[in-house]
């Protein structure tokens, strides 16, 4: 195995596993995880990954059209959020990432306030149904170190809960990811991350990012337990962090999971992939897409059939319409309202400041 | 100890009396940062902490200041208040990010659902011949920042009663500590948990006939400078500002419509500096009261020398007192 004469003495040896239950068609390899026994959630796992491309296609559409700004479309990574979503429990903490609509909307956010929020209005991040839980934000990977934070006061507090952070597979070269993955270790924190590897930060592939075979072997170096997953397999991506959660609960410190899918989409509506995505990547990845494999999947287990197909569509796009027209409808903010969640109280200094933007936008003297 | 008399401590001791008392009052109060633990802090801030408190509660970190900062802001976004120490300021940029683009607006990004009740301590400025990067005065940079506060101490008394005061604060506090005076005086202090208010400048001496302002360790030089002007009869008010960001103004504005003259003295680099924009906002507001232009003392606005020159780059007693009779001779 290794050709130095001088002889090593074995000091620690380090293996990175890979999991799967369904195939790129939709088959079941191994029985499914005990958990999701039931048909209630197969259904349900299924209705929100539908729920959610439409949602998705919906965004883009209110993008082009002047509705709503900058958009990070989710396509293809649909089997990710949904399944986060459903792992988490209601008192667990999420520290996102940006293309975390999906589990989001699980943890009760409304759509509307999605909407609000990629269309320039922070009243989207304020959703007092997740009320623990992390807004979407811009930076790149400080949500792990917050994530860390979170569950170093989590631990703190004895409580059973943890916390899942998401990022994407350019972060895991930044310092915040491998600062948080060391400390996770170190303090053994019941925290969760998950890579989106998507293959893709904006134009620049996952083979220039890094020279490492996988990203999840990244944890190795923090003594973090790590493992791949087929993250266009809602069922391993649920079971991944199902598992990871539960250990976090019984004190067994983090887990790092590289879900692996493809980008299907721009990075952003501000993106043009045709730029440097090459063609055949796209039609490999629209291969292996989570949503077509789990109908079938489903069909196999006569859980699903065209009509109820047909009603889910009909729902999802009453759903999606319902909450797009609220958002449209809801009234502008103030403009004075960006001197009012700077501090708990204004300070006094900040009057003069606030009241003149209340005199210039009101027509005032 | 003698429970009758307030013990004589120095700037340092003060600053550990402060978060001990409120560790005992508010189990949510931790302490996280570099050498903070069984070390007691590089300045031993921290001292004895971990041995009252525990390793649960006075948490030495890896060594990342971008770490010390995030994991704050996620600590603090679940109802912790995190008093994190930043070993030098010079070291703080790491940790810009968390700062500027976390805990500052957490608060407004969500809407007010989610908040940084955070205090970043950090030692600054120079004067005590330590390496590169040990000796900047960058408070301009988190001033710049909205969301933030800055707080500066210039006494034991100031930085026991202010340190509480930001620990309590709902909002994230920059605690920037001057080390130079650090050790270089006591002054008895009731450990009786009273903060201090940080929206209010201090005047220091009472003065009618020049306004001197100043912050952190110059408030010492600016001190002197005051005495030798009131040896010639000049009667100098001196006014901490101790909270650098959000200013008190109005404190400012009413001295200098009293005196008519205004020097404004810091150790960091001039362009830019906090006196650049107190000296706007007297121009803006007080401009008829004025009877000279608003002279600077301030360091340079160069790298700091390493520390065989940095005492080239230190205002002066002398500078301030030039200063202060260039403007009472101003024609």
């Amino acid at each position: 195995m290794n050709n130095d004469d001088r002889n090593p003495e074995h000091v620690a040896q380090f293996d990175i596993h890979y999991y799967r239950y369904l195939d790129d068609e939709g088959v079941l390899k191994k029985q499914l995880p005990q958990r999701l026994d039931n048909d209630e959630t197969l259904i349900a796992l299924y209705r929100n990954m539908v729920l959610v491309r439409l949602l998705d296609k919906k965004c883009i559409a209110l993008q082009r059209t002047g509705k709503m700004g900058t958009y990070p479309s989710t396509l293809g990574q649909e089997a990710i959020g949904v399944g986060i979503g459903y792992a988490m429990q209601k008192s667990d903490v999420l520290a996102p990432y940006y293309r975390d609509m999906a589990t989001q909307l699980i943890r009760g956010v409304k759509i509307k306030d999605i909407l609000l929020c990629w269309g320039g209005d922070e009243r989207g991040n304020s959703s007092e149904l997740s009320p623990q839980d992390l807004s979407s934000c811009v930076p790149i990977a400080t949500q792990v170190t917050h994530g860390a934070g979170i569950a170093s006061a989590i631990k703190l507090r004895n409580e059973k809960r943890a916390v899942v952070s998401t990022l994407g597979d350019g972060a895991t070269s930044r310092g915040d990811f491998a600062e948080s993955i060391n400390l996770a270790g170190a303090w053994q924190l019941p925290l969760v991350v998950l890579i989106n590897n998507n293959q893709w930060a904006i134009s620049v592939p996952r083979s220039v990012q890094t020279a490492a075979q996988t990203l999840a072997q990244k944890g190795i170096a923090g003594e973090v337990r790590c493992e791949q997953v087929d993250g266009c397999d809602v069922l391993a991506v649920y079971d991944a962090v199902k598992r990871a959660l539960e250990s976090a609960y019984e004190g067994k410190g983090p887990t790092l999971i590289e879900a692996i899918t493809y980008r299907l989409c721009d990075h952003t509506t501000a993106d043009d992939a045709t730029r440097y995505s090459p063609p055949e990547g796209l039609k490999k990845g629209w291969e292996k897409e989570p949503i077509k494999r789990y109908r079938n999947f489903l069909h196999q287990r006569n859980l699903w059939d065209e009509e109820k197909e047909a009603d889910l569509y009909t729902q999802c796009e009453k759903q999606i319409n319902e909450a797009v027209q609220e958002y449209l409808d809801t009234d502008a903010q103030p403009p004075e309202t960006m001197f009012d969640y700077l501090y708990e109280e204004l300070p006094h200094s900040l009057n003069e400041q606030r009241e003149q933007l209340i005199a210039k936008t009101r027509g005032g003297a | 100890m003698d429970n009758s008399s307030p013990a004589e401590l120095t700037m340092v001791e003060a600053v550990n009396l402060a978060m001990a008392y409120e560790m005992r009052h508010d189990e949510n109060v931790v302490v996280l940062g570099e050498d903070v633990g069984t070390n007691g802090g590089v300045f031993r801030a921290t001292d004895g902490l971990k041995k009252e408190f525990g390793l649960r509660r006075v948490m030495d970190t890896p060594l990342a200041e971008s770490l010390i900062a995030g994991i704050s802001v996620g600590m603090a976004s679940q109802g912790l208040r995190p008093i994190a120490e930043i070993q030098f300021l010079g070291f703080i940029f790491a940790a810009m990010e968390h700062i500027i683009c976390h805990a500052a607006r957490m608060r407004n990004r969500t809407r007010g659902r989610i908040t940084c009740p955070m205090v970043l301590r950090a030692p600054f400025g120079g004067g005590i011949h330590a390496p590169e990067h040990h000796s900047e005065s960058t408070e301009a940079i988190f001033a710049h920042t909205a969301g933030l506060r800055v707080v500066v101490p210039s006494s034991p008394i100031r930085a026991y009663g202010l340190l509480l005061a930001a620990i309590r604060d709902p909002d994230p506090v920059i605690f920037l500590e001057p080390k130079r005076i650090y050790r270089i005086s006591k002054q008895a202090i009731e450990d009786n948990g009273e903060a201090l208010p940080m929206d209010v400048c201090f005047t220091l001496r009472e003065g009618t006939d020049i306004t001197l302002i100043s912050w952190g360790a110059m408030i010492l030089e600016t001190l002197q400078a005051a005495n030798k002007l009131a040896e010639s009869g000049i009667n100098a008010e001196v006014i901490d500002v101790a909270t650098i960001s959000p200013l008190d103004i109005d404190t400012l504005l009413s001295s200098v419509k009293k005196t008519g003259r205004c020097v404004i003295i810091h150790e960091a680099a001039r362009t830019c500096g906090v006196g650049a924009d107190i000296s706007a906002q007297i121009s803006e507001r007080a401009l008829l009261s004025l009877q000279a232009p608003i002279k600077r003392v301030t360091g340079y606005d160069t790298i700091m020398p390493y520390f065989r020159n940095e005492h080239y780059y230190m205002p002066t007693t002398e500078d301030i007192i030039s200063a202060a009779m260039d403007t009472l001779n101003y024609e």
